[in-house]
């Protein structure tokens, strides 16, 4: 399929609403993209013909639902590169996932043991690492980073040691956009015999990651990030590590054999999926794979790019204007300051002229610090967002720059 | 003048400006009229929480009314804080428990009266009636 934006666009019912008086403008696909009519129409079919519990119906909706449940499953390992479709375990999302592997480490991590993560993570990549090393004794190493927002690779090198056993790193920052040289950490880590878990969250809907390819022990995204519904994503955990962690959470559906005195788990990816799961949510994260595949990555990839340089350029125009995270390999996430303007005080602004940006510290408060800063205003696009939506923003902007100053 | 005369006199002057762009622009004046904080004052007590950007309230008893300064590092905030403080400030603490914020409303902020809103202009009233309600207390006693 070629890359037509006015037939994408119109695939997106949310964009065609106007937001205080004025065409929508939504730059705020970091946080979450919109869904296409593909993905909402899967939903609703869910809910109209086939609702049922899965996995353990003998009757014809609950075969069907279990088929399509699958099925979803079976989509998102072509589409990850996975090698067993049973190494993809549903959950409800990113900060489910790594909640999972901080659980199953609590009983892998001894005294003294290291984790190393990233100075550009999210607050949800922070936290359960340091409840783990709190609970184990093991210790927390960041991995720094330099004035452009690129983690230096240099003092990587220099943490990892035999004492490394998880790296945890996001593959795209949310708050600058870098991209992660995910493959040479990871290379890096098992030549010490440390696991590596990926955040994928801000990057699936930019990149097309090839699981194997890379080598990586654990990756996870959501599915609300690459045009799917809220509340479903994945975990990817290598066979051998399935077999090696506990389960997180007991219940039913992740159990072989129950009675009183022992119960036995069920295999992967059962063991890890407890209770009924987001069935409906798991068939549409196969849907909205299906859709950005029609559409094609490297399509996407271009797109967004364009629409990275024009703004880019765009915004550096306006006098006071910084931008961070300007390192070479970026995905389309612009985060900026004016000097002198509260980034509160320009979303504000602009949100009032229908277009909607992300202000404040993202989730990221280590980044802000860094650059002692209270926040930045972040605008993202995504492949449906179109040139004359950046000129939309720069004028905004301008105005926003016009009336705070 | 009463609380609600003070609200009136608002509700009249936002009434001369014909979209939200001018209304802002009048705001942001406002905000630079505002009564500040003491520097000193400026510590995390007196920080409201509920805002994305920071916002300084402090008060004191002046003969029976309560006085307010306040200060916030983003300009909008700041109007806010300034229409509340320009409606609140030397009031008996009575008047101010007292006190309905239709105005809000009728000024075209009505946006920023949601909880959820980021700037927690909500907060800031919540925190003048806490205020109010702690001197009215001591004075009961």
């Amino acid at each position: 399929m070629s890359f037509n934006l006015q037939k994408i666009r119109s695939d997106f019912p949310i964009l065609s609403r106007e937001v205080n008086g004025y065409p929508l403008v939504y730059l705020d696909n970091a946080a979450t993209s919109q869904k296409p009519k593909q993905v909402i129409d899967a939903i609703v079919d869910y809910y109209s013909n086939y609702n049922a519990n899965i996995h353990r119906g003998v009757h014809t909706l609950s075969q069907e639902a279990t088929d399509a449940y699958e099925a979803a499953r079976h989509k998102i390992q072509a589409h990850f590169n996975a090698k067993e479709a049973c190494e993809i375990i549903f959950t409800a999302g990113t900060t489910h996932g790594i909640n999972l592997v901080a659980n199953g480490f609590s009983e892998i991590l001894k005294k003294g043991d290291e984790i190393i993560v990233s100075a550009m993570e999210h607050h949800s990549n922070i936290v359960p690492w340091q409840m783990l090393c709190e609970k184990t004794g093991a210790v927390l190493k960041v991995i720094p980073m330099n004035e452009e927002g690129v983690l230096v690779f240099s003092e990587y090198k220099k943490l990892l040691s035999n004492k490394t056993k998880l790296v945890f790193v996001n593959h795209i920052s949310n708050a600058l956009g870098t991209i992660n040289p995910i493959k040479k950490i990871i290379e890096k880590a098992h030549q010490v015999g440390a696991a590596v878990l990926v955040d994928g969250a801000q990057s699936c809907s930019h990149i097309k990651p090839d699981l194997q390819k890379l080598d990586v022990d654990f990756y996870v995204t959501s599915a609300h990030k690459m045009c799917g519904p809220t509340g479903v994503g994945i975990l990817y955990m290598k066979e051998a590590w399935g077999n090696k962690l506990a389960p997180y959470q007991g219940g039913g559906e992740m159990i072989a054999e129950v009675t009183f005195e022992k119960t036995t788990y069920a295999g992967l990816p059962h063991k890890f999926e407890a209770g009924t799961p987001n069935i409906c949510g798991g068939i549409a994260f196969g849907a909205a794979i299906d859709y950005l595949n029609e559409i094609g990555f490297e399509a996407i990839e271009a797109h967004e790019n364009e629409l990275l340089k024009y703004a880019t350029e765009q915004l550096l125009e306006i006098e006071g204007l910084k931008i961070y995270g300007t390192g070479p390999d970026k995905t389309s996430v612009v985060s900026f300051n004016i000097e002198g303007i509260h980034p509160y005080d320009i979303g504000t602004i602009v949100d009032k002229l229908g277009i909607a940006v992300r202000t404040g510290h993202h989730c990221a408060q280590p980044i802000m610090d860094f650059y002692k800063i209270p926040g930045t205003v972040r605008a993202s696009f995504a492949f449906y967002n179109t040139l004359e939506e950046v000129d939309a923003l720069v004028n905004a902007v301008k105005k926003a720059k016009m009336m705070l100053s | 003048m009463t609380i609600e005369e003070i609200q009136e006199e608002l509700i009249d002057e936002f009434s001369m400006f014909d979209d939200w762009m001018q209304r802002y622009e009048y705001m942001i004046d406002l905000g630079k009229s505002l009564p500040l904080i003491d520097e000193k004052l400026k510590n995390d007590d007196k920080l409201i929480k509920g805002c994305q950007s920071k916002v300084w309230l402090n008060s004191e008893m002046k003969d029976g009314r309560i006085i307010f300064t306040a200060d916030s590092d983003a300009i909008i905030t700041k109007g806010i804080i300034a229409v509340l403080v320009r409606v609140f400030s030397d009031q008996k603490p009575q008047a101010i428990l007292d006190a309905n914020t239709d105005f809000i409303d009728e000024i075209g902020l009505k946006e920023h009266l949601s909880p959820t809103r980021a700037n927690g202009l909500v907060s800031m009233i919540k925190q003048m009636k806490m205020y109010a309600l702690a001197y009215q207390t001591q004075v009961k006693n």
